[in-house]
């Protein structure tokens, strides 16, 4: 892939999809939010104030107040560095295991594919959900715990992905040349063959995201994994629930909002980059 | 018919290594974990002498391949625990349970193929037009809801602001219906079943709200794999000679068109399947809904671990089951994947 043709396809993609310009955008605010979010949130996220407990949104509380008095905005705001730390550190982790271990089972086959192919198919035996739930449940109810259920449910997707990719290479022309200059096999892989399929993997990684953050939030809004008072978006959602037919709307609707984008933005992302890197797979 | 019983009986067998890593799994996640086991099924309340009492009840004294023989032989006669909840054996609960689950997940089914393969197919007729891209919008947008604040969201402005929707109390208002004869445990069914049309309209304004809850997340990948599937095979060559010949519009798009475009369809099920049975977890609790995600949610939250691992397989083997029937359609559906094997 020539330089121009990658910058010309990112201009087609940005001027041709609006949405994907939105995506870029939208990006940019959360990583801001999740960086500086702290030092820019008006109040502290776990300041009670009695006297000011569920206020609709106001300029003084831009969110309303929840049940304690806490401010919303700030937790909201603050939260965001929490929920997509545990999805980008969940999707790190399975991108860099499942790629390795799929990568492996590609190129060397035989039986190394055979239990990689075993383990693959029973984790996607499982109603995906439900596995994380046991294993945070099993594990025990912390944010690393979390991460780990988040990684292991996603396994698959860059496992089977890498091992697919890799099998139809190893037999390449120039594989069998880097074989023949004596490379070895951890070289080849890395050097010639995992390189290549980096750019569609990180296309797999970016689709994945939206996924990751529903996944860490639908847990703690069962109230798996992060505790209160952590602000954290899925378990705000499932404490404005008890205020829900008091009409007390702005308790779950900001919350949840702040996930619709984050989940929306990265879906967007992952679409845009995937018209760039590889058009064909377009739906 | 014989081939394709063949190739079903495979199907079959091929599922059984599955079940067996599904069983390996559960049993993993109870037994096998740092931290103790006898401490998680006695519960949060427990004092030592009962810890030790749960100990060896479960057979933890033992070595670990032993355990997992007398977990088979347990599985093997039904027996998933007692629960600490209700103080009953996990299967019966999950059984009694299991209906009001499976009814829901496939209404929310229904609706999500119901919507998503015509807008698919729309869109695909007129690619590139403003309705192609308002389908995609919808789809895509629908798809960054998660499932229990689109739940919410339902329950605030449909009962709440605007009363369309009645009381989200579950499957059936028992202040003025009463639940139909079980017969298959359907209430949709069974009060069909009686005749009893006004216990179909109660049952079926239960379900409406949640179940379009569960079902919105699939339609973006239901409508766009219709999309793109039928977009390839109304450019094919089979199809133009359809056109060629005169054949009606209709014709076309459904008989030549929409069968051939079906495969890719059925098979992006498996993980909308796979979403579906898992986000009951989600919303049941939201409506009330006495299914086993509402049972599974309580049993986690008070640490009721037999209860969360009867749970947890019993999802599993569903979902390979569904799976299963996912397999046997597009066998029937394709004649390609028939002779594949």
């Amino acid at each position: 892939m020539s330089d121009t043709s990658l910058i010309s396809r990112t201009r087609y993609a940005l001027a041709e999809n609006r949405m994907t310009l939105l995506a870029a955008i939208l990006f940019a605010l959360l990583i801001f939010c999740a960086i500086f979010g702290s030092l820019l949130a008006p109040y502290s996220p776990l300041m009670t104030n009695e006297g000011a407990r569920m206020q609709p949104p106001s300029w003084l509380h831009l969110f309303g107040t929840d049940s304690l008095g806490r401010d919303i905005f700030s937790r909201v705001l603050i939260a965001t560095r929490l929920d997509l730390g545990m999805a980008i550190s969940a999707v790190v982790i399975s991108f860099v295991v499942g790629t390795a271990l799929g990568a492996m089972a590609g190129y060397w086959g035989g039986w190394v594919d055979a239990i990689f192919g075993r383990v693959m198919d029973t984790i996607m035996a499982f109603p995906l959900f439900v596995l994380a739930m046991g294993i945070v449940a099993a594990l025990g109810n912390n944010v690393t715990n979390i991460i780990i259920a988040t990684a292991v449910i996603n396994l698959p997707f860059y496992g089977r992905f890498a091992r697919a990719e890799v099998n139809v290479r190893r037999d390449l022309a120039y594989v069998e040349a880097a074989r023949m200059g004596g490379n070895g096999a951890i070289r080849i892989l890395w050097g010639h063959i995992v390189r290549n399929i980096l750019p569609v993997m990180l296309v797999q990684a970016s689709l994945n995201m939206g996924w990751a953050i529903l996944n860490a939030a639908g847990l703690s809004f069962i109230g798996l994994g992060v505790r209160p008072p952590t602000p954290e978006w899925g378990i705000m959602v499932s404490e404005g629930a008890s205020y829900i037919f008091s009409g007390e709307w702005w308790t779950f609707v900001f919350p949840g909002g702040a996930l619709v984008i984050a989940v929306f933005c990265f879906n967007l992302l992952g679409d845009g980059l995937r018209d760039i890197v590889d058009p064909r797979r377009r739906t | 018919m014989i081939r394709f019983l063949r190739i079903a009986g495979k199907r079959l067998l091929g599922a059984v290594p599955s079940l067996i890593g599904v069983i390996i799994v559960t049993f993993l996640l109870s037994h096998a974990l740092p931290g103790d086991p006898a401490v998680l099924f006695a519960g949060p309340a427990a004092d030592a002498a009962s810890v030790a009492q749960v100990r060896a009840h479960l057979g933890l004294d033992h070595s670990l391949p032993q355990q997992f023989l007398t977990y088979i032989w347990q599985l093997a006669h039904g027996d998933l625990g007692q629960s600490l909840t209700t103080g009953q054996p996990v299967m019966t609960d999950l059984v009694q349970r299991l209906p009001a689950s499976l009814e829901l997940t496939l209404v929310a089914l229904i609706f999500a193929i119901g919507v998503a393969v015509p807008l698919g197919i729309w869109a695909a007729t007129r690619p590139n037009s403003w309705i192609d891209h308002l389908c995609r919008g919808t789809v895509t947008v629908a798809a960054a809801f998660p499932t229990f604040f689109i739940a919410l969201l339902l329950v605030y402005v449909f009962y709440f602001l605007i009363p369309l929707a009645p009381e989200p109390v579950g499957r059936l208002n028992d202040v003025y219906f009463d639940a139909p004869t079980t017969i298959t445990g359907f209430y949709l069914i069974d009060s069909l079943l009686e005749g009893d049309w006004q216990t179909f309209g109660g049952a079926l304004a239960q379900i409406i709200l949640p179940a379009i809850s569960l079902g919105l997340f699939a339609l973006a990948p239901i409508a766009r794999i219709t999309r793109a599937a039928m977009l390839q095979t109304l450019a094919s060559d089979h199809v133009r000679t359809a056109r060629a010949l005169g054949l009606s519009r209709h014709r076309i798009l459904i008989t030549y068109a929409l069968r051939n475009a079906m495969l890719p369809v059925v098979n992006v099920l498996g993980m909308v399947f796979s979403f579906v049975l898992g986000s009951n977890v989600l919303i049941e609790d939201v409506y009330g809904w006495p299914g086993v995600g509402a049972y599974a949610v309580k049993a986690v939250i008070s640490s009721d671990y037999a209860a969360v691992q009867g749970f947890i397989l019993m999802m599993a083997v569903l979902y390979i089951l569904l799976n299963l029937v996912v397999d046997l359609l597009s066998m029937m559906v394709d004649p390609r994947v028939r002779f594949e094997g």
